[in-house]
């Protein structure tokens, strides 16, 4: 086991790495002088050097990107040529926005994805069934910025329950922080749960035909207990691929959730950095997003491993 | 693949309600993307600012935007642009990812490896993190997105492809092939590819769909399909900011998402239920009682 938990570290190690080069090729070197990508052609020559000097671009790739990298890890991302404030300032400050609503939108995804799925297995050819079959069906379908647009006309046009967006900051109350969160947490996860369920719906009608359950349900297992401790636990490996691939979507998600709901998070701040040719800040939150994918995965390997203990064997 | 070359394929496909109505709603839209070529009830580029923010009526059937261009139309043409953007993207990531999946699965060891970290590594990048890559360097636009949303599929579907075919490679029948004297390549194509394909269409038409979806996401936030071009995610960007004047603008665009997903999600569902009978049987057999 050990053997197969330093491979994945090393891979997740690598991966890190590898993104890091990406994201620095892509952003530093391939446009050209980021200079003039941030200042535009008809810059004056003099803030030119003046920024190209600030930029550290009179240095080789070489030295800049591990220089950059070597920054990062020691929390020095770099300071914004927009705000003129240290990126990490800015994207602490907005991931205490962003990890809390995927944290809310995954909680809620699993919960209501094992449920479903587990019922309408459960349930085969029966009313429940074909309800969360229809469900998924429309979930799978709904774009999440589309129902995020239909929450605010719904509750915040018509109902008046909910403000139409914004956050008012942890520094307000936790629960003013996290009903502003709550319907961009909805918007995510209904989406990521009519996918989850259908998984897990098929898992489970996969595990459910195989000889041990039937073994299990032999030896006078109740229908109940064989769920339990054999359908669910081998039912569940698919079911956590599938939520590693799915935290790639919510992420996504969530980048375009924060601008339907105004929401100051790392989604806001990039198309902001974007707009403003800002890419210092836009190499930086690239990253940070990319490495939340990578960990994740990693994570997802890891419980892989702890759910079918083959694996790791196998690897070792 | 044997469930294609079926003579009755077609008559058993047409007696799934499932294949039936993707099949409807999924060939309503092509259909609606290739009359745009042709008709649309006005101009979906033309500008009529005294008729702004009209509800429907029987000269504008889903009434007009903020800038008086008729709605019906503007959907007609953004159909044409996501179904474009979803084929070219799906189909890039289903030729690569497939037989890199493949490859992958009938060579092991440090091909394995190499295709499969490649895949983590290409994870790392979700098709809106590689399109905010792309719009900050080339800027932003349909092409663009096209990139963004492939290069993402990639991975996808060599993970995908990977895991089934190693499933398929396990088999006695796969070893009986193998003791028989076949090569890997023969083995993959005669007994592999057949037994995974069901799982591939199932995950194009899933991934077809998510790219409309993505598509749309893409374009309500400025990345993809530019004005004056009309795009589903582009026009409720722009309806968002008449939510309290005109709440109908936001309806027609996310139906017509959701009819093209929901149309292509079914027709992959119906297709999976003809190409992988085990399933089917499955929902025969239900739960051992």
């Amino acid at each position: 086991m050990s053997v197969f938990l330093a491979k994945r570290f090393a891979i997740f190690v690598a991966t890190l790495l590898g993104a890091s080069v990406v994201v620095f090729l892509a952003l530093e070197i391939l446009p050209g002088d980021p200079a003039y990508a941030i200042l535009g052609a008809d810059a004056e020559p003099s803030a030119y050097e003046a920024l190209h000097r600030e930029l550290g671009l009179d240095r080789p790739a070489v030295d800049r990107y591990l220089g950059w990298l070597g920054g990062i890890l020691t929390g020095d991302f770099g300071v914004s040529y927009t705000y003129s404030v240290p990126v990490f300032e800015l994207v602490v400050e907005r991931l205490a926005l962003t990890v809390p609503l995927a944290v809310l939108a995954m909680a809620l995804t699993v919960v209501a994805a094992i449920g479903l799925g587990l019922h309408a297995a459960t349930h085969h050819n029966k009313i429940g069934d074909w309800g969360v079959m229809a469900f998924s069906q429309l979930g799978i379908a709904l774009p999440n910025f589309w129902f995020g647009i239909l929450l605010i006309l719904f509750f915040s046009v018509y109902l008046g329950w909910f403000s139409s967006g914004g956050f008012p900051g942890w520094g307000a109350g936790t629960w003013p922080a996290l009903k502003s969160l709550l319907l961009p947490a909805i918007a995510l996860a209904t989406v990521q749960t009519a996918i989850l369920a259908r998984v897990m719906r098929s898992s489970v009608l996969e595990t459910i035909r195989e000889d041990y359950v039937r073994t299990a349900r032999a030896k006078g297992l109740t229908r109940r207990a064989t769920l339990w401790r054999h359908v669910l636990r081998n039912a569940l490996i698919p079911v956590v691929t599938v939520m590693g691939l799915q935290f790639a979507n919510l992420l996504a998600g969530t980048i375009v959730i924060e601008n339907v709901f105004f929401l100051p998070g790392l989604g806001r701040l990039v198309f902001q950095a974007i707009a403003n040719r800002d890419l210092v800040v836009v190499k930086d939150v690239v990253l940070i997003l990319a490495a939340m994918v990578v960990v994740v995965n990693f994570i997802v390997d890891l419980a892989y491993a702890a759910i079918d203990p083959r694996l790791g064997a196998r690897d070792a | 693949m044997n469930a294609f070359r079926q003579p009755n394929f077609l008559a058993l496909a047409l007696r799934r309600g499932n294949f039936l109505l993707g099949g409807v709603l999924a060939g309503l839209v092509a259909l609606l993307a290739l009359v745009s070529l042709a008709w649309t009830p006005h101009s979906a580029y033309e500008l009529d600012i005294a008729n702004k923010l009209n509800p429907p009526s029987p000269t504008h059937w889903l009434g007009t935007d903020h800038f008086g261009r008729d709605v019906a139309s503007m959907i007609m043409v953004g159909a044409r642009n996501s179904l474009l953007v979803g084929f070219v993207a799906v189909g890039t990531g289903l030729a690569v990812g497939v037989f890199l999946g493949l490859w992958a699965s009938a060579r092991r060891g440090w091909v394995e490896e190499l295709i499969m970290r490649f895949s983590d590594f290409a994870f790392a990048f979700p098709a809106i993190l590689s399109a905010i890559m792309i719009t900050a360097i080339l800027g932003p636009g349909a092409v663009n997105s096209i990139l963004a949303i492939g290069i993402f599929n990639v991975p996808v579907f060599a993970r995908v492809t990977r895991g089934s075919a190693n499933a398929i490679w396990a088999r006695e029948f796969v070893l009986a092939a193998r003791a028989a004297g076949k090569g890997h390549a023969r083995i993959t194509l005669e007994h592999v590819l057949p037994n995974i394909l069901g799982v591939v269409v199932v995950q194009a038409t899933i991934f077809f769909a998510i790219a409309i979806l993505a598509e749309a996401a893409l374009s309500y936030l400025g990345l993809g399909t530019q004005p004056p071009h009309p795009s589903w995610g582009r026009m409720l960007n722009e309806a968002q900011t008449f939510l309290h004047l005109s709440p109908h603008l936001v309806l027609f665009p996310g139906l017509a998402v959701v009819i093209s997903v929901l149309g292509f999600n079914m027709l992959g569902d119906g297709l999976r239920d003809l190409l992988d009978p085990r399933l089917s049987r499955t929902r025969l057999a239900g739960y051992p009682r």
